[in-house]
């Protein structure tokens, strides 16, 4: 195989660096895969059709002032769903490849993706899934709605907020861009050393991964800061701990964990960088360097990040469930003490990845047990869902839906989970399609699924009208099946020994579990497609399926108190927290939202530091992988003057006009007016 | 949608019925204990997973909104005796799986050698474990056999009934050691040692491979594990003598060392004497300083800057071996009393001159 020499390991951009274009040559780009060219060349079709429509339409100066500047969470919030959406489409086009030569391999085919190409697909599935499509869609329900349920106007650094999503775009720019320009890594999603260094990797595709998550890591890390700080400091008056929404406390516990292990990851990458770019020897094999170091550090930054991505899903299925069975959340205590107590334990169980690295039986059972221990606490959950479901009047619109499934779904990925604690079990079953398919079965059946669940239940919230029924269903329905189809065969294929990340096959025996897995990733295909698809009508249908309350589902938390969508100040006057669920106690205690007395409201400006900060990171990561040392050097200083030109700038902050909120609040109580009375409103104007 | 669920386990068990689970029916004692294990946790679990679905699914009916007749309590939100239920009831089932795991863990420890051939038969002491060392390179892998000296290419064979101690390392990336139907896997990993210890109860022809991801060539990197009775393991061993072409030099370990995918079945009918500590030591090549001599040069405390100068002067000297010469190298002006140092040319070296 002529590949084998030339392309042996992720080669591109090895030569000697040019002191003006660095690495770059005309080579890079990928003419060499007819695949690629034509992903490319669509890629660029696409992109110059976005651009030319909003250019058509003159929306950038919108596009510009209402959104990218923007400090408001709530249009944060949306710009991280979209970013998560928008790459949802790019990972799972990964998987689509990876499911479909596995299948024609499987079956005595050559398959069309040769190993050069098909470990790159892998990596990047893995790496743009957990960070550039799970990340994103968990934070931006924090961002958008944790404000809302404790009753505050915004997070406690708005611009922070603003700056730690362009850093997360960031990073997703240049891995998209590592897509054509060069190469991506070949490593498997966490890069295990040596075959990370640059001894075994001497292309840019490492650079790529290194400096993407360096910088996205960087935003994730303030942006837990910053949400810690809003949950600690701005609670509405009355909001004691124990009165939260069980949201915002697995959000609290999720940022909690973000700023205990990112700088985790944020260290072991920069040791990685070292090495590769400083001649260091931490992960390398010989010279003394530690490849087991990486792994343990990776991990103890990994496996909390499973609970990152969990807890806040956890949280969602908690307001769904109450709301949807129109009843109280059972067991709120407990529901609290699990959230911590699973928190704690994350911390404990990291060594559960590599229980074959050989640590000695006393080490392995220990991080075993513990692995354990966490499913108590989950399984309490669990219990406190149903019993909130019995005694209840449970409606089976779209996102309880997704909550059935879910609960259905995750428990064979938690007794799966807890199999693989068992270490002689992991033995056999370790790197095995069986792991593949337990933590495909936690992830789509536990993060995925809740995430759809929080779309669909908090659409209404964000826009003023509900999502399409029927085409909500659909997605469902195919999401469902598709995962069963696309991943029980990859259960019994692990109990048959195969491994994962094979990109060829000696014999034909598995074919049919591997073309039954194709067939469920299409499934998938579909629910992916009904769920743009559900957008696309509901947005066509919008004034038949708009929402004056504000509180289409009957909710209990504060964010269905606003109007839909909320003012860009959320609330005229902070609401006073009497008890657990004060959305639902306003409402039986007759609330009714003042009409007069209101006061000037203190906001931020608007500020275009956080695109130019992050724009600048992405010239400098992108200056670094291509060694273009002028570049790097320039881009990095320009980020320091900027950022330091920032801190001058005095005029951050003004005030709402009174008659302004006066005009939004009149607005507001008007269309209640109408839904209390129809005619009387109808006569008014 | 009834349908459906009915249909679910028929169609998981036409799935079933004919294929080859290996991971639950292995041909070795180890492996076997391995796969009774999932066995017995997954049973173990499904005493509160069987339930909770169920309960999902009869809930989620039962408790619809269209349906009139079923009782309400939309304040009901708290009761102490379930709460006790909820927490206790996973706790118990994890206590047990503890148990058994702290018990199994220990008993199943890769590195303790074997307490029986099998369920029914006991460990024989007068025999001794065969002992093969493997060295992962890219993509293949290497077996030696120190007791019979010879050396082999993605083809291993073992006796039936008879302990089996592998001694583990790569020469390349991190690697993981797996034969479905023998033992758990185990990773090889460069500059380290590992150990792996399992019996085959059955003869046959096996699968092998790698089950950690190490770049290009890694779908190939597969080889055959034979279990063979004692005269067809001697005829085995014959056959790889005399199929041999050459003796595993460290030169010609070098050139075998070097990238390549899909190796075909190689045969040595000698091994150069340490080559496994060097391969180990990831000091084959001519001229490297071995990790065990650096470890020694650290511990002498000569590491450091100078240390990493001083690489080709310390190569070739086993620390192990030669520890005075090395002590006399570090500390020329700390002689004790005895030999004067080596009058080698290394000692004309302009960094120690420097000292």
């Amino acid at each position: 195989m002529s590949d084998v020499e030339t392309m042996a390991r992720g080669t591109m951009g090895a030569a000697v660096a040019d002191p003006f274009w660095g690495k770059l040559t005309w080579d890079i780009f990928p003419f060499y895969d007819p695949l690629l060219l034509v992903t490319f060349i669509g890629t660029c079709v696409v992109a110059a059709t976005v651009v030319g429509l909003i250019s058509y339409f003159r929306l950038w100066g919108y596009l510009w002032n209402e959104w990218f500047t923007s400090i408001d969470h709530k249009k944060i919030g949306i710009m991280y769903m979209v970013l998560g959406i928008v790459m949802l489409l790019r990972g799972f086009s990964d998987a689509l490849l990876m499911r479909s030569h596995q299948a024609l391999a499987s079956a005595g085919f050559v398959g069309y993706l040769p190993p050069y190409h098909y470990d790159q697909i892998f990596t990047a599935h893995g790496v743009i899934m957990i960070f550039f499509v799970a990340m994103p869609l968990i934070t931006g329900f924090m961002n958008y709605i944790m404000p809302l349920q404790i009753g505050a106007r915004d997070v406690a650094f708005p611009f922070l907020n603003n700056f730690s999503f362009w850093l997360t775009v960031s990073g997703a720019i240049l891995i998209m861009l590592s897509l054509f320009v060069g190469e991506f890594a070949a490593t498997g999603w966490l890069a295990y050393p040596p075959l990370s260094g640059l001894s075994f990797s001497p292309g840019v595709g490492m650079d790529y991964y290194l400096w993407a998550l360096n910088i996205a890591g960087i935003g994730t890390t303030l942006s837990g800061i910053n949400l810690i700080v809003t949950l600690v400091k701005m609670r509405a008056p009355g909001m004691s701990w124990m009165k939260m929404p069980i949201f915002c406390w697995t959000t609290l516990c999720t940022n909690v964990l973000i700023v205990a292990t990112f700088p985790v990851l944020t260290a072991t990458l920069a040791l990685l960088t070292a090495d590769r770019y400083l001649g260091t020897n931490f992960f390398t094999a010989d010279m003394g360097g530690n490849p087991m170091m990486y792994v343990n550090l990776i991990w103890i930054w990994g496996h909390p990040e499973v609970y990152i991505l969990t807890l806040p899903i956890f949280g969602i299925f908690s307001e769904v469930v109450p709301t949807f069975s129109k009843k109280r959340l059972f067991g709120y205590t407990s529901m609290v003490y699990a959230t911590c107590v699973i928190m704690i334990l994350s911390y404990l169980v990291w060594l559960h990845h590599f229980f074959t690295m050989g640590a000695g039986a006393d080490v392995n059972s220990f991080f075993g047990i513990t692995t354990m221990i966490i499913s108590i606490p989950t399984g309490a959950k669990l219990f406190n869902w149903l019993f909130t479901m019995y005694k209840g009047r449970i409606r089976f619109e779209v996102p309880m839906l997704w909550v059935i499934g879910f609960m259905l779904t995750f428990v064979i990925g938690g007794m799966t989970g807890v199999l693989l604690a068992v270490p002689p079990a992991d033995y056999v079953l370790h790197n095995s399609l069986f792991l593949v398919a337990h933590f495909h079965n936690v992830i789509i059946g536990g993060v995925v699924f809740g995430i759809f669940a929080g779309i669909n239940y908090w659409w209404p919230k964000a826009f003023g009208f509900k999502l399409d029924d029927r085409w909500g269903r659909i997605s469902f329905w195919s999401w469902f099946l598709g995962f069963y189809f696309a991943f029980m065969p990859l259960y019994v294929l692990g109990l048959m020994g195969v491994t994962r990340r094979l990109s060829q096959f000696e014999d034909t025996i598995y074919a049919g579990y591997f073309f039954t897995a194709m067939i469920g990733s299409l499934l998938i295909a579909l629910g992916i497609a009904a769920f743009i698809i559900q957008i696309a009508v509901s947005i066509r249908n919008r004034e038949a399926l708009k929402d004056t309350t504000g509180d289409p589902w009957g909710g209990r938390t504060l964010e269905w108190s606003t109007s839909s969508p909320p003012p860009y100040y959320n609330f005229a006057f902070t609401p006073r927290v009497y008890a657990l669920d004060a959305w639902d106690h306003m409402k039986r205690h007759g609330f009714k939202p003042r009409s007069d007395g209101y006061a000037p409201i203190h906001m931020p400006h608007n500020t275009a530091t956080g695109v130019v900060l992050s724009a600048l990171a992405t010239v400098m990561g992108f200056a670094l992988v291509w060694h273009i040392w002028w570049l790097a050097t320039g881009s990095f200083l320009a980020c320091l003057a900027y950022g330091i030109a920032h801190t001058f700038n005095y005029n951050r902050d003004y005030h709402i006009p009174v008659h302004e909120v006066q005009e939004i609040e009149a607005q507001r109580h008007r269309e209640l007016a109408a839904l209390e009375s129809p005619e009387a409103a109808g006569a008014q104007p | 949608m009834k349908l459906l669920r009915l249909a679910a386990p028929l169609m998981l068990l036409a799935f079933l019925t004919g294929c080859d689970l290996v991971v639950l029916e292995p041909a070795g004692d180890i492996a076997a204990q391995q796969g009774k294990l999932i066995i017995y946790a997954t049973v173990l679990m499904l005493i509160v997973i069987v339930p909770v679905m169920a309960l999902t699914a009869f809930f989620a009916f039962h408790y619809r909104a269209s349906n009139g007749k079923s009782s309400y309590a939309p304040e009901w939100s708290h009761s102490v005796s379930l709460e006790i239920v909820v927490w206790t009831l996973p706790l118990a089932i994890i206590i047990c799986l503890a148990g058994l795991t702290w018990v199994a863990t220990h008993r199943l420890e890769p590195y303790n050698d074997l307490d029986r051939i099998s369920a029914t038969q006991p460990i024989d002491p007068a025999v001794q474990p065969l002992t093969i060392q493997v060295v992962a390179l890219d993509w293949k892998w290497l077996f030696i056999y120190p007791e019979q000296g010879i050396a082999t290419v993605n083809e291993v064979a073992a006796v039936v009934n008879r302990p089996i101690e592998f001694k583990l390392t790569s020469d390349t990336v991190m690697n993981s050691f797996y034969i479905p139907a023998l033992a758990g896997q185990i990773y090889a990993m460069p500059g380290m040692e590992t150990e792996l210890n399992a019996v085959i109860n059955r003869a046959g022809d096996f699968e092998g491979f790698s089950a950690n991801y190490s770049g290009n060539g890694f779908s190939k990197m597969r080889f055959r594990f034979h279990g063979m009775d004692e005269p067809g393991f001697e005829d085995w061993v014959q056959q790889v003598r005399d199929g041999s072409e050459t003796s595993l030099s460290r030169e010609s370990y070098l050139a075998l060392a070097q990238p390549t995918t899909g190796n075909p079945v190689t045969y040595y009918d000698g091994v150069a004497d340490d080559l496994w500590r060097r391969a180990l030591n990831l000091c084959v090549a001519p001229g490297v300083l071995c990790m065990d001599d650096m470890m020694m040069v650290d511990a002498l405390g000569g590491g450091g800057l100078l240390g990493l100068m001083n690489r080709e002067i310390f190569a070739g000297i086993c620390a192990a071996d030669d520890a005075l010469t090395l002590y006399q190298l570090l500390h020329p002006d700390m002689l004790p009393e005895g030999p004067q140092p080596l009058a080698s040319p290394v000692v004309q070296s302009p960094l120690l001159e420097a000292r």
